[in-house]
């Protein structure tokens, strides 16, 4: 096996340096009961070219790729320009342990203050921590975070969270023995603040909202009292968008696939984490900082460590160890690869195409848009007529792919499909949608 | 280090996206003013010839397992083959959206299932989860399955997690988010578990034990058996931090140990990169009694076609966005397909003959605390090298000679550890130089200790002052200040 060098001849010099007469004696320390139970998993070894074939057959196995997306709800099909690609694959990066060792890691080091800096610059917050595993992971430590703050066991949480971030919040604050209470929508489908409870921690609110709708945020941490202010937000949406650090906002989470990830089935995805720096002692996760060498010469070093599992163990702001690094090092090649006039541009394109397929699909008979507040690229439609599950086949008859009305439905709006439109699409690819919706093929 | 933000004036950039085919109105006349940015974020406009080159610069500063042996301990930084990046790469994998319909994404959902059958088997356990996406994570799920399995019971007030003294930080961390309080266990002499502590603990507050096997000594818990089983006999369960898989995996199980919950770190024995800190993968296995709490949603097999199960009343709930680290499941299952049977254990074979090889060689020059047979990796101290001379000394003097130095100061139970972790993809000859430069800064660390104290001088950057870095800390680029 080639991934293990040494030959036979190498193993026997071996033994007999260390007085060892096999392999076997290294696991006496094993119990034999152990070693008798075990069983081989029945799989025989087989050579990179027939695996390689067996993996392009599985890749092959999946449809979805050769469809037209026009499904988003937190992972977008974006354009990742073919630069970040090669940047982020030079194995130097993607094969260097935590930067544990800051004088032979500067390359990551650097990358992960570059990073922080960006995030910090595109959500205007103070700090930015170098990760999280992913969005909702992001949100569930944000809730943690707040609580441990304000520590009134009680989190409000809107209503028009994406699902898979609201699924996780739940799990982490069950254990945690946090109540959340849910804060309705309106028919704008906007946060109804009008029902925000009392005596909580925190509140969560999502901006572009699962429905792609923006919420006001001006205002809003002033009705909140002492209770934190934690925002869910879109990173690319933010090149055109008032940034949420503009309104007083105490945490900023977000899912940064958009930022020259891969969709990838869902994984990796890059969770993003920024806050005020009067919270930085209650930070989850690493974070790199700026320093200098004993010649006095500027480098970069993890920081802040005391917060951290290794130094602080049951008392640590988090259990998270390893993140999601090397996709925050595509983030920042990526949105240094585009500058803040391109991601105004992308974000821009997303607005446009959006607003061009909603505009056309709401004037066709028989379809309204479900909300009417403002949006970013994902808007909600509603067949009046038909049905939704009957739509979403025609359009995927059509080459398209189409979210399961199942995922408004499960937020209380039925009969619903959410469509995202990004960069990527044209416009002839979104006059084919309104065809097949009006009935032409 | 210059940053991106000091590359001087900016450049041209333009040229990746297409001018809008759409009738455009701008931001202010689709959102209103108020919501549209009013000052653009400082990320500089550059070119594509200049972002290149200030990575690639960027990027030779850094060390990687490409670059050499890379021992840190229980890390397990072993080589990671080139397939499995071009596979995981694969557009019908990495274009996949995970709100695709199941009958799309056929080939994602059976390379799961596949990964999850063998992964059972590997681990001896009935069934496994792979959306946990690191090592930690999964110890978090563990603990939040632990306490879903006590609340089915009725046995809430089963509060209390013991740990060995040897544990990994994540342990007791995963434990206090999950709700847990935290009970230290004493090693004995011999650096494994002291049953009788142990036994002294055992209550009906106790939800159960972390174990790592073999610990963070690189030593094999010889009574796991025993330990086991008085934490069962005692109504806990066990759980396996499964960092050290590297050391057993392909001889032996750890269902057939007792363990109830066991986490794999994809990016450790499976070969997966460490991507300077992640993304990893953290997939769980758990015994039977807690199939039914594991997350949702599981992926199943329903007669010839994959798909996703919701319906599971029992589960603790979702713990990742979708289905975990699924490109890096695709490493992973690259990897194991390849390796087999025969492969596995050949990888536990080298990885435990290297490890005794230089634990041998080195317990010479170096103190070894604990002399007995080590399993993946074994800890030395450097106490008494030298007067004066320390760990970290001799971990930076390791980088002059352009090795990445062993985990340093860990376990705790060690003072002035090195712990080291040469993994099976390292030849005899790489060992034997590794070796002889660590016998070289033990004589230098006598004849010239200021050769220790001054290291690094051969690297991009000399020590950095970790204590300035603290006390005045700069997590973001000054803009204000004028660049140099």
């Amino acid at each position: 096996m080639r991934y293990i060098p040494n030959a036979d001849a190498d193993r026997r010099a071996m033994l007999r340096d260390i007085g060892r007469s096999s392999i076997d004696e290294l696991f006496a320390d094993i119990p034999q009961s152990v070693i008798d139970a075990y069983r081989p998993l029945d799989l025989p070894s087989q050579s990179e070219l027939e695996v390689y074939g067996e993996l392009a057959r599985l890749a092959e196995a999946n449809e979805a790729p050769g469809r037209v997306p026009l499904v988003g709800g937190g992972v977008y099909d974006h354009y990742i320009p073919r630069a970040v690609h090669h940047v982020a694959s030079r194995s130097e990066f993607y094969t260097a342990y935590t930067p544990y060792q800051p004088e032979i890691s500067q390359g990551t080091l650097t990358v992960m203050f570059e990073f922080q800096t960006m995030i910090s610059e595109l959500t205007g917050m103070e700090i930015a921590n170098a990760s999280m595993y992913d969005g909702a992971t992001a949100l569930a430590e944000a809730v943690l975070m707040a609580e441990r703050i304000r520590k009134r066991g009680r989190v409000a949480v809107a209503a028009n969270l994406f699902s898979h971030d609201r699924r996780v919040v739940d799990t982490y604050a069950w254990a945690a023995g946090i109540e959340l209470v849910e804060v309705p929508f309106t028919p704008t489908g906007r946060c109804d603040l009008a029902r925000l409870p009392e005596n909580i921690s925190a509140f969560v609110v999502q901006s572009p909202n699962a429905f792609g709708i923006l919420e006001p945020l001006n205002g809003l941490k002033a009705r909140l009292g002492d209770a934190l202010l934690i925002a869910v937000t879109y990173p690319l949406a933010l090149g055109i968008l008032e940034p949420p650090g503009t309104f007083g906002v105490d945490i900023v989470v977000g899912e940064g696939q958009c930022l020259g990830l891969p969709m990838g089935y869902g994984g990796p995805l890059l969770g993003l984490f920024a806050t005020r720096k009067e919270h930085l002692r209650q930070l989850p996760g690493r974070v790199a900082g700026r320093t200098v060498d004993a010649d006095g010469r500027i480098g970069y070093t993890m920081t802040a460590q005391t917060r951290e599992q290794h130094i602080r163990r049951e008392k640590a702001t988090s259990n998270i160890c390893t993140n999601s690094a090397h996709c925050a090092l595509t983030a920042t090649v990526y949105l240094a690869s585009i500058g803040a006039g391109g991601l105004r541009q992308v974000a821009l394109l997303n607005l446009e195409k959006a607003h061009y397929l909603a505009a056309r699909i709401a004037k066709l008979k028989g379809y309204s848009l479900v909300f009417d507040g403002p949006f970013f690229n994902e808007f909600v439609v509603r067949p009046s007529g038909g049905n939704a599950d009957a739509v979403r086949e025609r359009l995927e008859a059509g080459g398209f792919l189409v979210e399961s009305p199942r995922a408004m439905a499960d937020l209380g709006v039925p009969n619903a499909l959410r469509l995202a439109v990004t960069e990527r699409r044209t416009q002839a690819e979104l006059d084919r949608v309104v065809d097949i919706l009006g009935g032409k093929r | 280090m210059r940053t991106i933000f000091e590359r001087g004036a900016a450049e041209a950039a333009d040229g990746i996206f297409p001018a809008c085919d759409v009738p455009a109105k701008g931001a202010a006349a689709w959102l209103g003013a108020d919501l549209v940015r009013s000052k653009p974020p400082r990320i500089p406009d550059t070119s594509e010839t200049t972002v290149v080159r200030h990575y690639t610069r960027l990027c030779k500063l850094n060390y990687g397992v490409d670059d050499g042996i890379y021992p840190l301990g229980s890390c397990t930084m072993k080589y990671n083959p080139k397939v499995n990046e071009d596979t995981a790469a694969l557009p019908g994998f990495a274009d996949a959206h995970p709100a695709a319909d199941e009958r799309y994404v056929q080939g994602s959902l059976e390379l799961l299932y596949e990964l999850t059958r063998l992964l059972q088997g590997v681990a001896g356990l009935p069934a496994v989860t792979l959306q946990p996406v690191a090592g930690a994570h999964g110890e978090l799920t563990g603990m939040f399955l632990f306490r879903k399995y006590f609340e089915s019971r009725g046995e809430s007030r089963r509060t209390r997690v013991l740990l060995p003294d040897s544990a990994h930080g994540t342990n007791p961390a995963s434990a206090a988010v999950a709700g847990f309080s935290v009970t230290e266990i004493p090693s004995n002499a011999r650096g494994t578990v002291d049953l009788d502590a142990l036994r002294a603990q055992l209550d009906d507050t106790v939800a159960g034990i972390m174990l790592t096997v073999p610990n963070t000594l690189g030593i094999f818990e010889e009574n796991i058996l025993e330990v086991t089983r008085a934490v069962h006999e005692a109504g806990g369960l066990c759980y396996f931090d499964g960092a050290n898989l590297n050391s057993f995996i392909g001889r032996a199980r750890p269902g057939d140990m007792g363990a109830d919950v066991f986490h794999f770190n994809l990016h450790k024995t499976l070969s997966t990169p460490h991507g300077g800190g992640g993304p990893g993968a953290g997939a769980v296995a758990v015994s039977e009694p807690l199939v039914d709490f594991l997350p949702v949603p599981r992926v199943v097999k329903r007669r010839d076609r994959y798909a996703l199960d919701w319906d599971c009343p029992g589960s603790i709930g979702s713990v990742h966005s979708f289905f975990g680290n699924v490109l890096v499941a695709i490493k992973a299952y690259t990897y194991i397909l390849q390796l087999g049977d025969e492969g596995l254990r050949a990888v536990s074979d080298n990885a435990v003959l290297n490890a005794n090889y230089l634990q041998e060689r080195l317990k010479r020059t170096y103190v070894l605390p604990y002399d007995r047979l080590c399993k993946h990796e074994f800890v030395l101290s450097s106490e008494g090298l030298a007067k004066g001379v320390t760990t970290l000394d001799v971990a930076k003097r390791l980088i002059d000679y352009g090795i990445h130095p062993p985990t340093v100061y860990f376990p705790l139970i060690v003072h002035e550890a090195l712990m080291i972790e040469p993994t099976e993809t390292e030849s005899k000859e790489t060992l034997d130089r590794f070796a002889e430069i660590l016998e070289r800064i033990a004589a230098e660390a006598r004849e010239h200790p200021e050769l220790l104290h001054e290291a690094p001088t051969r690297a991009p950057v000399r020590r950095l002052d970790q204590t300035a870095a603290a006390r005045n800390p700069v997590f973001t680029f000054p803009f204000e200040a004028d660049p140099a």
